[in-house]
């Protein structure tokens, strides 16, 4: 009985440390800038690519892959935020979709031309493959590693957020945009960097999630609506709010498939609808 | 004349008496639909999907044009419609075509109605996010409701009996569908010209464009919405109860975010919070899609992201819009030469 609930808690907190790395840039991307970027699973999508083939083709290591990935990426959309993303800070929200939907088809045809339509198996290092012993419970070794490793990123962007001279500028941005600039924060350089980094997190969550979410170019779309449940769940601009529904929605689905293997997402989707609706501004967010 | 008579000098109050009244290329569309029917009768299965995609592209274009309710989740009335019809004629309560899509258009508005209710007190992301978990959600009670929707593999083989006694229905040949869906059509969008030209129509387009502003003058904003976002719910309907109806069959597809994004860009494409959009994107759309998705999967995709991304950072009216653009350049070049002495 123990051995069942820890289980289905460290593969359900494992899963949810996936969401949580993915979507943590978007829910402060989100809040920061108001901007309804449907494209962030596409970036997740193309930094799991980049971890994927260069492990492969270039035979480089796990971890240095990793960091390819977040540094890739991080440039790449920096690149996209100033040229593109930049244009549209002031536009509806109609735009905002239209225009990040268009980016995610232009990733799917690009990864299917130049990689193919199939899925990307992730090669996982020899150590982190089989079983642990945790005292209850046998468990997988890289779903422990994923638990870790989420524990440590949310600690480290939670110091980062509160105890850096960079995360004070971003909270302030967060609550006052206006009064921020005119204390003299420069804004573009805060969304620029903000964006970046919050598109190598997503990098990193898609090649640490490949291996049970698969990587195949159909990734950006088929995940997106569960991102956006969790940000908006979570509320925008909370890091604490990103992880503790990423936990709970993670945990959920999958206790949810193994006893309701139908019915499991209609009861997420429900919980959502109704959460939304007694707060709009989702767990942790400050109604605005 | 009445007192009112309206101040002929003044070109707004002469453009706000003046913008519901016919032009002379109004019938045009109308024209060219039944040029179709007799130029191309090999093609009208493709006719009666364009037909009934541009119906719903006018739905969402009641709700998103005119109202401006960002909303990612039109496929979920589309979908009720559909099954409603799919699921009245294959467990033989009720199949004549015309209460039929009544029925369907009912059943899509109560929906809209009670979703509406909970939905539109939102704004902005959220609003989006309900909008789409709406939607999933339908999606996931049809593929579990097996026994009545057929879940997976959908309703196949929905028998629609003659129209009016005397018109018979063939999925190969649908001449009948075609006619009929194109007189749908027509009532559905005369109806919508009439709302939007309203008072009523003219305070939703007040409440896109400054709800605050709308709130301050008393108009009754929340009751607005919710009426738009249920007329327009029912006609999604109305549009998806023609889907099954020319089809004769249902399935998944009709309530899937695929249906509900491929609507909003047809719409953007054309233009939205304009009548027409909705006919000039889906042509565009569906003539593209017709001969490019099935040759070059990957390169209309890829197309077609371009396209949306070009759309939304320059040309946001769409195909209409830009024709607006060039039109006006055009009068002003041409008058530029009088004025200057």
């Amino acid at each position: 009985m123990i051995e069942n609930i820890a289980s289905m808690l460290l593969g359900g907190m494992a899963a949810g440390m996936v969401l949580f790395i993915v979507s943590v840039g978007l829910s402060v991307t989100m809040g920061l800038m108001g901007f309804v970027n449907l494209a962030h699973g596409a970036f997740a999508m193309l930094g799991g690519y980049i971890i994927v083939l260069s492990m492969r083709n270039w035979g480089i290591g796990f971890t240095p892959a990793l960091a390819l990935g977040f540094v890739a990426t991080a440039a790449i959309s920096m690149v996209f935020e100033r040229l593109l993303y930049s244009r549209l800070y002031k536009a509806g929200e109609l735009d905002q979709v239209l225009f990040t939907i268009g980016l995610v088809f232009m990733f799917i045809a690009g990864l299917t031309v130049f990689v193919g339509p199939e899925n990307q198996p992730v090669p996982i290092p020899a150590e982190l493959r089989g079983q642990i012993n945790l005292g209850i419970v046998q468990y997988r070794t890289y779903s422990i590693f994923l638990i870790a490793a989420g524990i440590v990123i949310v600690v480290g962007l939670w110091l980062g957020f509160e105890r850096t001279r960079f995360g004070a500028q971003i909270r302030a941005a967060v609550d006052n945009r206006r009064m921020a600039e005119s204390l003299g924060i420069n804004i573009d350089r805060l969304f620029a960097i903000t964006f970046g980094f919050g598109s190598g997190m997503a990098a990193i969550g898609g090649g640490l999630g490949a291996e049970f979410l698969g990587l195949d170019p159909q990734y950006a779309l088929k995940y997106l609506v569960f991102f956006l449940i969790v940000v908006a769940v979570g509320g925008l601009g909370s890091i604490w709010g990103v992880f503790w529904a990423s936990v709970i929605i993670g945990v959920l689905d999958f206790v949810l498939k193994k006893y309701i293997p139908q019915g499991g997402t209609l009861f997420i989707y429900v919980l959502t609808i109704m959460l939304l609706l007694w707060r709009p501004q989702g767990l942790f967010g400050k109604p605005s | 004349m009445s007192a009112a008579a309206p101040d002929h000098d003044n070109l707004g109050a002469r453009a706000l008496t003046q913008r519901h009244k016919l032009r002379w290329w109004e019938p045009l569309p109308w024209l060219l639909a039944l040029a179709f029917y007799f130029a191309f009768p090999r093609h009208l299965g493709f006719g009666t999907e364009l037909l009934i995609t541009v119906l719903f592209a006018i739905s969402l274009d009641l709700a998103l044009g005119y109202a401006g309710i960002v909303t990612l989740g039109h496929a979920a009335f589309f979908g009720a419609g559909a099954y409603t019809v799919g699921m009245l004629a294959h467990h033989g309560i009720w199949n004549e075509p015309i209460s039929s899509l009544l029925a369907a258009a009912v059943v899509a508005g109560a929906i809209g109605l009670a979703s509406g209710l909970v939905l539109l007190r939102t704004t902005g992301l959220t609003l989006l996010m309900l909008t789409l978990c709406t939607m999933a959600l339908l999606e996931e009670a049809a593929n579990l409701g097996h026994d009545w929707t057929g879940g997976f593999d959908g309703l196949t083989g929905i028998v629609i009996p003659p129209l009016f006694g005397a018109f018979e229905f063939n999925p190969l040949f649908p001449k009948v569908q075609y006619l009929y869906i194109l007189a749908v059509l027509l009532v559905c969008f005369v109806f919508v010209r009439t709302l939007v030209y309203s008072p009523f129509g003219e305070s939703l387009t007040g409440i896109r464009e400054n709800t605050l502003r709308m709130h301050a003058v008393g108009a009754p904003v929340r009751t607005r919405l919710i009426v738009c976002y249920t007329i327009s719910a029912a006609i999604a309907g109305i549009a998806g109860g023609l889907w099954a109806q020319a089809n004769a069959y249902v399935n998944l597809s009709t309530l899937g975010l695929d249906r509900a994004a491929t609507v909003l860009i047809i719409l953007v494409l054309g233009g939205y919070g304009r009548l027409y959009g909705a006919f000039v994107g889906a042509v565009a759309y569906m003539v593209l899609a017709h001969f490019l998705s099935k040759l070059y999967p990957t390169a209309w995709q890829l197309g077609l992201g371009l396209m949306l991304v070009i759309i939304a950072l320059f040309f946001r009216g769409g195909i209409l819009g830009m024709g607006d653009a060039i039109t006006g350049w055009l009068r002003r070049t041409r008058a530029a030469p009088k004025s200057s002495p």
